[in-house]
């Protein structure tokens, strides 16, 4: 008898096939990369707390009216002036007695803006009626200041950004040395200059 | 016939196809792995605005998203002031939103329940009054990390 070798499978359709799958996937799938600004809303407060005393000079006031307007201390302002605005009012350092004096602010002491940073709060207020967009926009400007004065301190104190710091951060093994190192790190600059952002109810 | 064609006729041999669909699984892997399918339909017209102090969000399984915007084309029926959708339903009443963030708690891990954060993907033509609503139900429910939801770019493009 004739050995007979089993003919081949054809495979030339093999690649249509993988073909028609890779377009399925192509077309249904969205490479997501989801970006956004991290926030922390206050908690819940029982209602007999009272609101601790902020003196005046250690508020910055920002107000949008629904017409997306920005009233920043009483003067209005352009968006693209709000950050250095911000930056200015953080980095003020006006306090002169011991304890709330700030030795590494480079502000101008004004002694009718804030007196350190630990003490310097943002207030922001918006209408109902404001635009999500320009929300967002001043949001941004004002978290812009607070990563631009926390990069010079990273960068007087460390000699590295303050980017690098969380970077490395998030790279150290867990429970590393290293990983302590950068968390005390981060931490002190973060104390330098501390979110204080608060945010008032939303007016009719 | 040309002087130099002497040995007779010779054909080109026909390139081998073989490895073809090798390389074309490969890409198809590499979709496989690196695309997500899309959880939900989006119901709304959803434009992120812009920002440039962005963050990546890490871990997908430990978002929520909360989307909200005016209702798009086809859905024109539910009226065309915004509203916020969660999953593939528009919310009816805003306290839906607790409920939400208790089911989505329900089905994550305990130990990193504390981890879960609330992605706000809102239209930028959105009032903030809604928004407001949003936050305020969320505190309601502790759940205290949000992250607003942003293209990156110049954020001063948000304002015409």
């Amino acid at each position: 008898m004739a050995k007979r070798a089993a003919p081949e499978v054809n495979a030339g359709s093999m690649a249509d096939i993988a073909f028609l799958l890779l377009i399925f996937f192509l077309v249904t799938t969205t490479i997501a990369s989801d970006t956004g600004i991290n926030r922390k809303l206050p908690p819940k407060l029982p209602d007999d707390i009272t609101a601790p005393k902020i003196k005046e000079k250690n508020l910055f006031n920002v107000i949008v009216n629904k017409d997306n307007q920005l009233l920043v201390e009483d003067q209005n302002m352009e968006l693209k002036d709000l950050r250095q605005a911000a930056i200015e009012f953080l980095d003020n350092g006006g306090g002169t007695e011991a304890n709330n004096k700030c030795n590494y602010c480079r502000g101008k002491k004004n002694p009718e803006s804030s007196d350190n940073p630990s003490k310097a709060v943002i207030s922001l207020q918006n209408s109902r009626e404001t635009n999500y967009g320009t929300y967002i926009a001043i949001q941004n400007e004002l978290m812009a200041a607070y990563a631009f004065l926390r990069e010079r301190e990273a960068k007087r104190l460390y000699g590295m950004t303050y980017k690098d710091i969380l970077q490395g951060l998030k790279d150290a093994k867990k429970d590393s040395d290293e990983e302590k190192d950068f968390e005390e790190k981060k931490d002190a600059v973060k104390k330098l200059f501390p979110e204080k952002l608060s945010e008032a109810e939303a007016k009719e | 016939m040309s002087k130099f064609n002497k040995g007779g006729k010779k054909e080109l041999p026909a390139i081998s196809t073989a490895s073809l669909p090798d390389i074309v699984f490969m890409l198809l892997f590499f979709f496989m792995v690196a695309t997500v399918m899309r959880d939900s339909t989006l119901m709304i017209e959803n434009v992120l605005p812009y920002a440039d102090q962005v963050e990546k969000l890490e871990n997908r399984s430990l978002v929520m998203y909360i989307y909200a915007g005016k209702p798009g084309k086809e859905y024109r029926k539910f009226g065309t002031e915004a509203k916020v959708q969660l999953n593939d339903k528009f919310v009816s009443n805003i306290k839906e939103v607790q409920s939400f963030v208790q089911e989505t708690r329900a089905n994550t891990p305990e130990d990193q329940i504390g981890k879960l954060m609330a992605a706000l993907k809102v239209d930028k033509n959105t009032n903030m009054g809604l928004i407001g609503d949003v936050k305020e139900q969320l505190r309601e429910v502790n759940q205290l990390k949000i992250n607003y939801s942003t293209k990156a770019g110049d954020a001063t493009r948000n304002v015409k």
